[in-house]
């Protein structure tokens, strides 16, 4: 299924303000089920060795410089994953006081998941579509 | 006194899937103070109580927290059910009772794993995550959803499961209880887990009282505190007394979930010998117009609901008190004096949920 994928991506995740859900899915992708760890996939802590960033939550002033720096501290190339509708557009919560919208206000987001919670099967999708978007980047940077 | 050093840990930490925030006053590798900041996750959603209908606010509610996503719904439905005085079938009672248990039993297995990654021990983490999915898989069958179920609504639940579904979910989990148990062995028995947790942030019952530790945390302490006692839904049917350790360090919490697990399989199974037939709903024909508090036992400890009806379909307020807040105070005394290496092990041992407590 994936072996025309020529590089293992590392990811990295962050809550921005999501309720949880969506973050155990993200960590049940990880585990036997569904286990992305086989196509080595895996999960880092270090923003320096991810090559995709999975951002849940809708974004707020506390914690978009939070986001920022993680992005920033990636290395190009890189693509950034929004998972469930709260990243999107910010969802249910979007009416909240505290709430500024979907993660695209803060950083250029590559691939939409939708979902609330987003399902394991539709982050692995977002992550596979981000695989995409990485190839292209990474061509895009050798012709330069 | 050595010199001091301020370690910031988190908000983005490997180990925290989570953001929080704490400064450590660090002297040499010995943790002298902790210092939290929260607010990372604050959305404010007790105030679009404003404008959301009370019986649609049951949505909002229930993201307050993806793990214990249904107790939050089934507190709030609880609070306005009884501030309109509206008395729901016994078997809606039971079937809320039934997919609490089940919650616990799918929120202790996650710590579980959670704990075991947090010292490095992955493949505990990957097993204690395989059998969590046997109760999601439980939980899509019956509800639709894996981690949000939008199950409970104000005035019974949404829908009803079929005796034989029932007992084909006590079917599954007898065959889960021996994989458990395996499992939990390594927990209890492990020499080299077992280095991690005894005698790890000791917290005594007077300490655990006077910092209003709640759940697991106050009861690894030996403070005898369930709300499960006070009898909501069906839970005066069943038959179950609060588990209790005395030692009060990171391994006493854990043997206190441990323990959790089996009692609430046990509920289980009394809940659906006991089920009685009949309608899983009744009809809202009335709006809040009373005030009134819920306490309802979550994995992590008491929550507290309060509804504030005027008389209108808007509720005036909404308050929630979660566990993890109550917790932290507790956690806070016990990073004091611990190695910087324990502070990660620490920190999950409350079981925090900082989405519940910022909401």
């Amino acid at each position: 299924m994936m072996s025309y994928v020529t590089k293992s991506p590392w990811i990295i995740h962050y809550d921005g303000s999501s309720c949880n859900g969506c973050d155990i899915e993200v960590l049940a992708c990880l585990t036997p089920m569904y286990d992305v760890e086989r196509f080595g996939i895996i999960n880092t802590g270090n923003p320096k060795h991810a090559d995709i960033f999975l951002l849940t939550g809708s974004v707020n002033e506390q914690n978009i410089p939070v986001i920022k720096q993680i992005y920033e501290q990636m290395p190009e190339p890189k693509v950034v994953v929004a998972i469930g509708i709260c990243a999107t557009s910010g969802g249910i919560f979007a009416e909240c006081y505290n709430v500024q919208g979907g993660s695209d206000k803060v950083v250029p987001v590559d691939v939409y998941v939708p979902g609330c919670a987003a399902r394991p099967e539709a982050i692995i999708d977002g992550v596979v579509k981000g695989l995409g978007v990485l190839a292209e980047k990474r061509a895009a940077m050798v012709k330069k | 006194m050595g010199k001091r050093t301020i370690i910031p840990f988190g908000p983005q930490h490997p180990v925290l899937p989570e953001p929080i925030h704490l400064d450590l006053v660090m002297e040499d590798e010995v943790v002298v103070e902790a210092i939290p900041s929260i607010g990372f996750i604050h959305r404010g959603l007790e105030k679009l109580v404003e404008i959301k209908e009370f019986t649609e606010y049951v949505y909002v509610a229930e993201r307050i927290c993806g793990i214990c996503s249904f107790m939050h719904g089934m507190g709030y439905c609880q609070s306005v059910e009884h501030g309109m005085n509206l008395t729901i079938p016994r078997r809606a009672e039971y079937l809320r009772t039934i997919w609490a248990e089940l919650s616990r039993v799918h929120s202790h297995l996650l710590w579980l794993g959670l704990l075991a990654d947090g010292f490095g021990f992955e493949s505990l983490f990957m097993h204690s995550w395989r059998l969590r999915e046997k109760i999601l898989d439980i939980f899509e069958a019956t509800t639709g959803g894996r981690v949000i179920f939008s199950v409970c609504k104000i005035g019974g639940v949404r829908r009803d499961v079929s005796n034989e579904t029932l007992q084909s979910i006590i079917k599954t989990l007898v065959d889960m209880e021996a994989e458990v148990k395996e499992l939990t062995d390594v927990f209890i028995n492990d020499y080299t887990v077992k280095s991690r947790t005894v005698g790890v942030g000791v917290m005594s019952l007077q300490e655990a009282h006077d910092l209003g530790a709640v759940g697991p945390m106050g009861r690894a302490s030996g403070l005898v505190q369930d709300m499960r006692l006070l009898g909501y839904a069906a839970y005066d049917d069943l038959d179950f007394a609060p588990i209790v350790e005395t030692a009060g360090d990171s391994y006493a919490r854990t043997v206190v979930r441990i323990r959790e697990i089996f009692q609430s399989i046990d509920l289980i199974k009394q809940a659906v010998a006991k089920i009685p037939d009949g309608e899983v709903s009744v009809p809202v024909k009335d709006v809040p117009r009373a005030e009134c508090f819920e306490r309802l036992e979550q994995p992590r400890g008491e929550v507290i609901y309060y509804t504030k009806g005027i008389g209108t379909k808007f509720l005036e307020r909404v308050r929630v008190r979660t566990p993890t807040f109550a917790n932290i105070p507790p956690l806070l005394h016990c990073l004091k004096g611990c190695d910087l290496a324990d502070v990660p092990i620490l920190i999950l041992t409350i079981d925090p949920c900082i989405s519940c407590t910022e909401r």
